[in-house]
């Protein structure tokens, strides 16, 4: 059984899964997609109420929560959509040029 | 068991034998009457394949592909717009490496509108990855329909099978034909037991991934070879289905080719009128020949220049047009494989038989006048040219 970790830009063709088979869940983890991102959200903790808001509406998963709270963005995940901007009632969030988290 | 049958219920009776475990069937036209007939087999209990019918062949498609990576062994039928319409789907078949078997009547693309016998929509999806097998006469459709699965289902291959036969001409016309024991055929086809499938539930698996570009050409590359592969894997399966049938196939048929000087190249029904054709120029002294191409995915190139190198003129006759301004799908990979060859014979393309125009055995003994003329000249004339339209002009 090959491991989607094993497999990366220098595997041979020969050690790839037929028709790029993954078989495991959950490989998203080990998959930097958020170097797709051209804008990037900034979250502001100190102005967040904690609505939740952000989170469903977050297409990629990409808001993690804690015991009820919201945390920094998952940089990894996030494609810089401003979604959860957009949706934010409060100034929480704000949308900043480039793909790079300040 | 000798029955009579058209070219339609032949592979709907092979259907039922096989027992399919999901069959997704847009069952109106353009499709077939395989689906219909089948759907007998469904109502009357006869089989226990999930019948799913749906709203157009891109869906009949995404269930073959949906229930295949499921686990299950998926069959589809269809004709003409219908193969079209599933194009899109059949590429993802072929590169999930899902070995669906498609029964595919080769009638003509609209348009104009018509609904009668060519090439032209299987030679569409020439490219889309699945290996194409055509058959000759209702025998060969059963027989080939027979031998999809075990060269699909292989792990060396892994590949879809679309298993051809001429629309009418051998879908609806009623032949003599031998059909096998229904144990014989199942313990030939034996169980699907895919390693990996959907509902394995102790390893979850994805299908299908997106696959950017630092990877898309590595599974392209193992898609290629698997279609290599493929053609060992066809002449295994043909020696042993010869062991229960008494019928022998091989990637094509020759015909009369042993001291052939001028031959033919075609495929599927036109080879029995050309197969009139050959016998009748060989009692008058003349050395025909024919290559009837029956696996054209995999294309046989180096089998092909073995069986040509002794011609002096070939004729490659193409029942489709690809529009490429220079010749037929046929003609094109024919004479690219004979390229290698150091003393290489004169070569041209004939299209014909477009939207059901038909092919006499004149036309055949013509098309053989003509090679015999180039083999006297070395003058080959126009390259590539069109047989049986009304014209102005005389037809070379």
């Amino acid at each position: 059984m090959i491991h989607a970790k094993d497999i990366n830009e220098h595997t041979p063709w020969q050690d790839m899964t037929p028709g790029g088979e993954i078989y495991e869940a959950g490989t998203a983890r080990a998959f930097n997609t958020g170097t797709w991102r051209t804008n990037t959200p900034v979250f502001h903790a100190e102005a967040c109420k904690h609505c939740m808001l952000c989170v469903p509406f977050c297409p990629d998963s990409a808001i993690p929560v804690k015991d009820g709270k919201r945390l920094d963005f998952d940089y990894m995940h996030c494609k810089g959509c401003g979604v959860c901007a957009e949706v934010c009632p409060f100034p929480a969030i704000t949308m900043v040029s480039g793909g790079v988290p300040r | 068991m000798s029955h009579r049958l058209s070219g339609n219920e032949a592979v709907a009776y092979a259907l039922k034998q096989i027992n399919p475990d999901v069959m997704g069937a847009f069952p109106i036209t353009p499709s077939t009457e395989i689906p219909e007939q089948f759907a007998n087999y469904v109502a009357n209990g006869e089989v226990n394949t999930e019948y799913v019918t749906v709203e157009s062949e891109h869906s009949s498609m995404s269930v073959c592909i949906a229930a295949q990576a499921a686990g299950a062994r998926s069959v589809s039928a269809t004709s003409s717009c219908g193969l079209a319409l599933m194009y899109e789907l059949l590429y993802v078949a072929a590169s999930c490496r899902l070995p669906i078997t498609l029964a595919c009547v080769n009638r003509a693309l609209s348009g104009p509108i018509n609904i009668n016998h060519d090439y032209s929509d299987s030679m569409g999806a020439r490219d889309s990855g699945w290996i194409q097998i055509y058959a000759e006469n209702n025998q060969e459709a059963y027989d080939n329909f027979i031998m999809a699965m075990p060269i699909g289902e292989h792990l060396s291959v892994r590949l879809p099978v679309m298993s051809c036969m001429d629309g009418f001409i051998t879908s609806h016309a009623v032949e003599n034909i031998e059909l096998l024991e229904t144990d014989a055929v199942r313990s030939f086809i034996g169980e699907y037991k895919p390693e990996n499938y959907l509902l394995k539930k102790e390893n979850p698996l994805a299908v299908g991934p997106y696959d950017i570009s630092p990877y898309y050409m590595e599974h392209k590359v193992q898609e290629a070879e698997a279609m290599k592969a493929a053609k060992a894997r066809i002449l295994e399966v043909a020696a042993e289905f010869a062991k229960i049938s008494g019928r022998s196939y091989g990637l094509f048929e020759e015909y009369r080719m042993e001291d052939a000087e001028f031959a033919l190249v075609l495929m599927g029904s036109s080879a029995g009128t050309a197969k009139a054709a050959v016998d009748k120029l060989r009692e008058d002294g003349v050395k025909a020949g024919l290559v009837k191409i029956r696996v054209f995915r995999p294309f046989p190139g180096e089998e092909l220049v073995r069986a040509l190198a002794g011609t002096r003129a070939v004729a490659v006759m193409d029942k489709s047009e690809g529009f490429s301004g220079s010749g037929g799908p046929l003609f094109a990979e024919t004479r690219s494989a004979l390229y290698d060859l150091k003393e290489r014979p004169h070569m041209i393309n004939i299209v014909f038989g477009l939207g059901g125009r038909d092919l006499k055995v004149e036309d055949v003994e013509k098309v053989f006048g003509r090679l015999a003329n180039i083999a006297v000249t070395g003058e080959i004339g126009p390259l590539y040219t069109h047989m049986g339209q009304r014209s102005k002009e005389e037809i070379v």
